[in-house]
């Protein structure tokens, strides 16, 4: 079967991956220096910590996420369809210019070229480069293959699959909706309503549903096992694809936007419990049917731990997302602290589950080269994520409540301090667990393997 | 149950219908009412009655005109998306939490209405405090000095230093003015009403 999948670019784009989840890792190690008052590089324009903190989260999104995101597409599409991608030229030139691309950007951010769109802070001049590698990305690796195995065979697709289709239709229309509207055409609480989808729809319909749809496929694979309910499937990805693009102005809560677009906002957020426990439920109960292989397989590991990040986030989005909390939290660390947990805990943490069953195999190699640095890598990083997560909310209630009381602005700072001690020092632990990771991953590829002892 | 399978029904009804439903209810629809409520403005939104009394001589000697005075306000707004003051400020008072004893009125849509607006300068996160209220607060001098080193004004301040908008001799250039003349543009249009 492996002769349909690209082997060799599958692992140069999860190498390209770890390549830049390094660099935003160390930007956003970098920045969080600056609220410790130690700033490294301090006057320096080119090493501002504002433009590098732009770094950090599109390097953790574009770089890292979905840098990974279309290798493991490149392996699990062709895998799902028999179909190998249209051309192995057109995926080539994709390969380099998603590369070319993200080079320009950090080029970018740091030359002072940043766009104002949250996650959307590419220049303008690669908006329109990004928009065409994404519709070629799309139809060449993804929905090419895709329909062409719909139209041979005739049947529905497999539930992964809806996921990758729905996402990169969504992800097209989305990054033109949201770095062209408000930049050119929609300006104030409009444009920062359009402003809100592009926010929330990366993650929601690009980072979300290809996130689950490489689920989809692995927990099945590991486990030998299919997946518990075929009707949970259909309801988790039709309700996701219905509440998640009604979900956006949640980000802009209490704003000039017309109130019964928030409202309607929240409404939505909190529908989104419905999404979360039917794909859990799915999920849970596949895992049961393996018995005890959820203990001792790490690729599960990694998956169930980015479950139950993912379960966290959720409920904390539908209660964060009321204007009771959003009045204190709105602003604050809190959020900062939820969007770790969602990019890092969950997907992060996905994707590293299917690197970990993939890479000895890209590599020929029967399994790992340390299996202890597999353990450090997990354990720094889910230990470091949750207490991060845990820091900044506490951090986040302090800051608003002071505000809200109505202390001088500087007590907010001074009172976070500690929580952006503990940030950094956290931030600290998921490089050194991520260091692990990288150098295992680095000597599965090029050592021999060992005898096994 | 077949047809909810189907990658042409993903493709569209869940692709491009789910999608655009939202796109016009949280998008369309609240850009052509607010449209009507408050036709968009071309150039920077204000006038020379705008301007706070407060706003001191130092921007008249350094832009002679009202037009480059403008264009100024506009470089700034341009320093202040490069420099990504965005990501730690916002621009918007909200109608909860006491912020109008603390920042002045609650922001209103029509404020929003204009190119200057292009792209929303919103901002999701306060480490500093909100600015759509701050011309006019503090002379020109105060924030020369702050942004060539923050913890010189504000000792507690996190926010880093910007030396490079000054030139060799200690004096302001051209992002540096800009770069103040926008902050205190900020909430002008409004300077008459009560503030904290």
């Amino acid at each position: 079967m492996n002769e349909v999948v690209h082997l060799r670019r599958v692992k140069l784009w999860i190498a390209c991956a770890f390549a830049w989840f390094a660099a935003a890792l160390a930007a956003g190690f970098l920045f969080s220096l600056q609220f410790l008052r130690n700033y490294p590089f301090p006057g320096v324009e080119l090493l501002s910590p504002a433009r590098v903190r732009v770094v950090h989260t599109n390097g953790v999104a574009f770089g890292f996420l979905v840098t990974a995101t279309l290798g493991l597409l490149e392996y699990v599409v062709p895998r799902l369809t028999g179909r190998p991608v249209l051309s192995q030229k057109v995926a080539w030139l994709a390969f380099f210019a998603w590369n070319a691309i993200l080079v320009a950007a950090v080029a970018g951010y740091l030359l002072g070229e940043m766009q104002a769109i949250e996650w959307g802070e590419t220049p303008t001049w690669l908006d329109p480069v990004i928009l065409a590698a994404l519709a070629i990305v799309a139809v060449n690796n993804v929905l090419g293959p895709i329909a062409r195995h719909a139209l041979s065979e005739r049947r529905g697709l497999y539930v992964s699959n809806w996921y990758f289709v729905a996402a990169f239709v969504w992800t097209g229309i989305n990054y033109f909706v949201g770095n062209f509207f408000p930049q050119y055409w929609v300006p104030g609480s409009a444009g920062a309503s359009l402003t809100s989808m592009y926010i929330h729809d990366l993650v929601g319909l690009y980072v979300t549903p290809v996130g689950w749809g490489l689920m989809y496929y692995l927990v099945p694979v590991v486990l030998r096992k299919p997946i518990y309910s075929h009707k949970a499937s259909l309801l988790g990805f039709w309700s996701l694809a219905f509440l998640y693009p009604l979900n956006s102005a949640h980000h802009y809560l209490l704003s000039p936007i017309p109130m019964w677009v928030q409202r309607f906002a929240i409404v939505a957020s909190v529908g989104v419990h419905l999404v979360v426990y039917t794909v859990l439920y799915n999920f849970w109960q596949t895992l049961r049917q393996g018995g005890t292989e959820v203990y001792s397989n790490l690729s599960l590991r990694w998956f169930v731990a980015g479950a139950v990040a993912y379960l966290l986030t959720c409920l904390q989005c539908a209660v964060q997302v009321t204007l009771t909390f959003q009045e204190v939290i709105h602003f604050t660390d809190w959020v900062v602290g939820h969007a770790h947990l969602v990019m890092f805990g969950t997907f992060g943490f996905f994707v590293f589950g299917f690197v970990h069953e993939l890479w000895p195999r890209l590599c020929g190699r029967s399994r790992w080269h340390s299996e202890s640095a597999s353990h450090w890598a997990f354990w720094l990083m889910a230990i470091a994520n949750l207490a991060m997560w845990l820091a900044l909310m506490i951090g986040g209630l302090v800051e608003g409540n002071s505000w809200k009381g109505l202390e001088p602005f500087t007590r907010s700072i001074t009172s976070a301090a500690p929580y952006w001690l503990v940030r950094s020092i956290t931030g600290t632990a998921i490089l050194a667990g991520f260091a692990c990771l990288a150098w295992n991953l680095w000597k599965t590829a090029t050592e021999p393997e060992a005898e096994a002892a | 149950m077949r047809a909810l399978e189907r990658w042409t029904s993903v493709a569209t009804v869940a692709g491009f219908g789910f999608f655009g439903a939202a796109f016009l209810a949280l998008g369309v629809v609240p850009w052509l009412l607010t449209d009507r409520v408050a036709p968009v403005q071309s150039g920077a939104a204000f006038d020379a009655k705008f301007l706070p009394p407060s706003v001191p001589l130092g921007f008249r000697e350094r832009y002679g005109d009202l037009a480059s005075f403008k264009r100024g306000i506009d470089l700034g707004r341009r320093v202040y998306i490069a420099e990504g003051c965005w990501h730690c400020h916002t621009q918007f008072v909200r109608p909860v939490a006491n912020e109008s004893a603390r920042y002045g009125p609650v922001s209103e849509n029509w404020e929003y209405q204009n190119e200057m607006n292009l792209p929303q300068l919103f901002g999701t996160r306060r480490v500093g405090p909100d600015l759509i209220r701050e011309g006019g607060r503090r002379s020109n001098d105060w924030h020369f000095a702050h942004f060539r080193n923050p913890n010189d004004v504000v000792p507690e301040s996190v926010m880093p230093s910007y030396g490079w908008f000054f030139d060799e001799d200690g004096k302001p250039n051209d992002r540096g003015w800009a770069i103040t003349a926008y902050v205190q543009w900020l909430g002008s249009w409004r300077h008459e009403e009560a503030r904290p």
